[in-house]
């Protein structure tokens, strides 16, 4: 397994480097320029340095090299600085952004938390409400649960989230007040109140998100779980008479988790890449929203470096989805 | 007498509340800018956002008030030729530091500061975004701490330019030494947090997100501000920014709430605020194409002065279309309150707005009629125009925005009911302004017959906007596609009154050669159709105080005076 591991690992590092190929080739010929961003009223000449001091004269190639070298070389040494304190980046530019002209990674750390709070948050209570529901509806196929869980997750799976969105906020913020319609992400925590106010503008968000993604999972569970009632291992449980509760939450349920945890972990990158649509609407200022930002304004080296750690990330979930399957299915082997 | 007395002294009181205020007594002020900023230094962004976010924090020697004047911030009066402050040659303005400011931090303002900011600016490899407010400097020289001496190549009738206004603000020595040209975007933390002498300080900044600020302890003016902090927050739409003041009442200011008028009526039902606005220089215009854009030419030809337009070289044709548009319908249905009908190219200030109201009224018969007398008639009955067998086929393009293509809906039925055959067309806005001269679709390249957009100035004085339609400012392969000259407009005798406005002091004079030169544009020649003035639009709520809205400077220019009303 661990072989199986380096293996992949190894091989990843080709496929990166042409992944990161690819996506700045496309940015990069894609029509559009980050000067569209700047006002008419600044002079032909002006512009032309600004174009200069953005680094956008050189050709391609240059460009391309340039990211890699900031991206594999300078951005690791100037972390290895700050953590111990070394010089090894000393002078060399690091990768900034167009829009702030400041380094991209900064950015990316300093957006993370609210990304993963807000929708890695969602995504757990999503796993955690679809599961049980999963088993119930397919338990008790048909019955008034199964039929409310079918109902409301086709609600949540075919209805878009700017739309649950933008009608919770219409609800609760507008019509009634209740809660905050724009998250603030310089909120400090430091009292009961504060921490009210933190939760109560997390409620929508978090709430949208998780209704999308539970809609889901849960159908991936409950499609499984029925898979697995039908089979020979389950009359034969029933049979050497066990309880109903150990057939359906020890036979049944751990094999029906195979393939939900592989959807599971393959969609945790996506927690990363944050929810564009449901930060936009509500304010949360994210990773995804500083994406779809950094693409309207053409800031290239923000989009090339964010989509890199998202391809990154893609390629990492899908190892460890891979090693989960192994070990919760002893007959998959790797070696 | 007893209630006269009472009511005087609750008027007093309502009058002189704000100004007995203490700083920092009304606690938090919230305001949203839905395009948050990206960077609190507006050299290194020309983005309004960033200038007007880092308003609050940086000011210039002096600022545009709500009618244009120029009113002293860090000067102790505007230096004019009358005070001696401007040398009679027109080639140097001195300005005298008010006494005893202080940077936020504490350390004193002086005039190796404004220096230092003019080289900042200037720095080679830097890209200056606010370059152009620093051009025609050759030095500036600071005989005493307090007194600045800027000298110019040349005469300049206009100087209030350098460290006037929100794009040009003075940055601190001690802070910025280090970080000029090529070094200025290493400076994260200067750049995202100045120091400043503005109302207030920032003390948290997370690009594209947020900016926490608090009041400034060291501003020139101890009772101000009257808010204890300011939360500036950014994301979603122009939509949402107009909701959170106007109906969910969460904040107090909201930038830019350019939304349809339909919704606006929807949003002032909620009564928790108002929607502002004031006029500055905006213009979104019909540009006519004085040369042949047709794809049959060689390319390098195309759109340039080798081929003047077939048909919209006649004046007649660029007239007609004019008199077929009803200005007050497109404004009605596109901006609502937001923007008014104008024929202007420079619609503002007063002082070099031309009294020209002719193209207001919409004229189908008349547009008809001229057609006809310019030989375009219908003979073949197919409801277009044709000439020597070539029909009146227009190419009409834009940016990609929804309001601009009701626009263009719009002016298609017109100019078909006077029997032209109109293409529409829209480019995706960053390729259309992006100015690559690789690319067919930039509004510089117009590879079209007409084409829409708006521009405006900065300041108050039109003299380099005007200068812009001069026969050398042609944009071609020459000059890559550069020139600011759009429509290829080619007349000495502009170019003369071009010549004329640099030369001219007297402000009334100038005023006269602007709106001559504005009418040359307009209404003399149809080169350039003006549709609508387009102002700022913003949305306060009803209980923040102290509040003007200003077109001349940046929104958020008196800050310093808002307050809460109780």
């Amino acid at each position: 397994m661990l072989n199986y591991a380096i293996r992949r690992l190894v091989l990843a590092i080709p496929t990166l480097l042409l992944i990161s190929l690819v996506i700045f080739l496309v940015i990069d010929l894609a029509p559009g320029s980050p000067m569209s961003q700047v006002p008419l009223t600044v002079p032909p000449e002006v512009r032309a340095k600004i174009r200069e001091s953005l680094g956008l004269d050189a050709p391609i190639y240059v460009r391309y090299f340039k990211w890699l070298g900031q991206f594999f070389i300078t951005e690791p040494a100037y972390a290895i600085d700050h953590i111990f304190g070394t010089n090894w980046a000393d002078g060399r530019q690091r990768i900034l952004s167009y829009q702030s002209r400041s380094p991209v990674i900064d950015i990316i750390w300093q957006r993370l938390p609210q990304t993963l709070l807000v929708v890695g948050l969602s995504y757990v209570l999503a796993v955690v409400i679809a599961i049980p529901i999963g088993i119930i509806s397919a338990y008790r196929q048909y019955s008034w649960i199964d039929q409310t869980g079918t109902f409301v997750s086709m609600i949540g799976f075919s209805v878009p989230t700017f739309f649950t969105g933008t009608v919770l906020i219409w609800i609760f913020a507008t019509k009634l007040g209740w809660l905050p319609s724009v998250y603030n992400t310089a909120m400090v925590v430091d009292s009961w109140a504060t921490f009210w106010s933190r939760v109560s503008q997390m409620v929508m968000p978090v709430t949208v998100l998780t209704l999308f993604n539970a809609s889901q999972i849960s159908r991936y569970m409950r499609a499984s779980m029925i898979d697995n009632l039908g089979q020979d291992y389950v009359r034969t449980a029933r049979a050497k008479g066990l309880p109903e509760r150990t057939v359906v939450l020890t036979h049944v349920f751990r094999n029906s988790l195979i393939p939900v945890v592989t959807v599971v972990a393959l969609g945790v990158p996506t927690i990363f890449a944050g929810a564009i649509i449901t930060e936009r609407v509500f304010g949360v200022n994210g990773l995804g929203q500083q994406l779809i930002t950094s693409i309207f304004a053409n800031d290239i080296p923000m989009v090339q470096t964010l989509t890199f750690v998202f391809a990154a990330l893609i390629l990492i979930f899908n190892l460890i989805a891979d090693l989960i399957y192994g070990w919760l299915d002893p007959r998959i082997r790797y070696d | 007498m007893k209630l006269k007395t009472a009511l005087l002294g609750a008027a007093a009181v309502l009058v002189c509340g704000p100004a007995f205020a203490e700083r920092g007594s009304d606690g938090v002020v919230n305001v949203y800018y839905y395009q948050a900023p990206s960077t609190m230094n507006p050299y290194l962004s020309s983005g309004t956002k960033d200038v007007e976010a880092s308003s609050l924090v940086l000011e210039g020697l002096a600022g545009f008030d709500q009618d244009g004047m120029v009113f002293p911030r860090l000067a102790a009066e505007i230096p004019t030729t009358e005070n001696g402050g401007i040398s009679e040659d027109l080639t140097s303005i001195t300005w005298k530091l008010k006494p005893g400011l202080l940077w936020s931090d504490g350390t004193p303002v002086t005039s190796a500061d404004a220096k230092f900011t003019w080289e900042y600016c200037t720095a080679e490899g830097g890209g200056c975004a606010q370059a152009s407010r620093y051009e025609g400097v050759t030095s500036i020289d600071t005989p005493d701490a307090e007194t600045i001496v800027i000298t110019f190549d040349g005469p300049k009738p206009n100087p209030y330019q350098a460290f006037v206004g929100g794009t040009s603000p003075i940055i601190q020595m001690a802070q910025f030494k280090d970080c000029m040209g090529a070094k200025a975007p290493e400076c994260t933390d200067a750049n995202f947090m100045p120091i400043g002498t503005g109302p207030f300080m920032v003390t948290s900044f997370t690009t594209n997100d947020n900016v926490q600020l608090a009041a400034n302890p060291n501003y020139r003016d101890p009772a101000k501000p009257a808010f204890a902090t300011m939360n500036l927050k950014g994301g979603g739409e122009a939509a949402d920014a107009a909701r959170v003041v106007m109906q969910t009442g969460e904040f107090d200011y909201a930038w830019n709430t350019q939304i349809n008028p339909e919704v606006q009526e929807q949003m002032k039902a909620g009564g928790k605020g108002e929607f502002i606005n004031a006029f500055g220089t905006l213009v979104e215009r019909i540009e006519m194409n004085m040369t042949d854009p047709s794809p049959d030419l060689a390319e390098g030809e195309r759109s340039t002065t080798k081929h003047p337009h077939p048909f919209l070289s006649d004046m007649r044709v660029r007239k007609a279309l004019s008199m077929a548009i009803d200005r007050a319908l497109l404004v009605e249905i596109g901006y609502g309150d937001a923007a008014r009908p104008t024929c202007n190219l420079v619609p503002n200030p007063a002082i070099f707005a031309s009294e020209n109201t002719e193209c207001l009224t919409q004229d189908i018969e008349g547009a008809k009629a001229l057609l006809e007398e310019a030989g375009w008639t219908d003979a073949d009955g197919d409801g277009i125009r044709e000439k020597d067998g070539k029909p009146l086929h227009i190419l009409y393009q834009t940016s990609t925005n929804a309001v601009r293509q009701d626009f263009q809906n719009l002016v298609k039925d017109w100019w078909t009911e006077i029997g032209v055959d109109v293409e529409l067309k829209n480019i995706d806005s960053s390729v259309y302004f992006g100015g690559d001269p690789g690319s067919p679709d930039t509004f510089q390249k117009f590879y079209a017959d007409v084409e829409m957009y708006a521009n405006n100035f900065d300041g108050t004085d039109p003299e380099p906007y005007l200068a812009q339609y001069l026969c050398d400012k042609i944009p071609g392969p020459d000059n890559q596609w550069q020139g600011e000259n759009i429509n290829r407009f080619c007349d000495p005798a502009y170019d003369a009154l071009v010549a004329q406005l640099a030369t001219t002091r007297d402000l009334q004079e100038r005023g006269t050669l602007a709106k001559k030169m504005n009418e040359m544009l307009t209404k003399d020649s149809y080169v350039i159709l003006p549709l609508a003035d387009r102002g700022r639009f913003s949305a306060r709520s009803l209980t923040l105080g102290g509040d003007i809205m200003n077109a001349w400077d940046t929104e958020l220019w008196n800050a310093q005076d808002w307050y809460r009303m109780k």
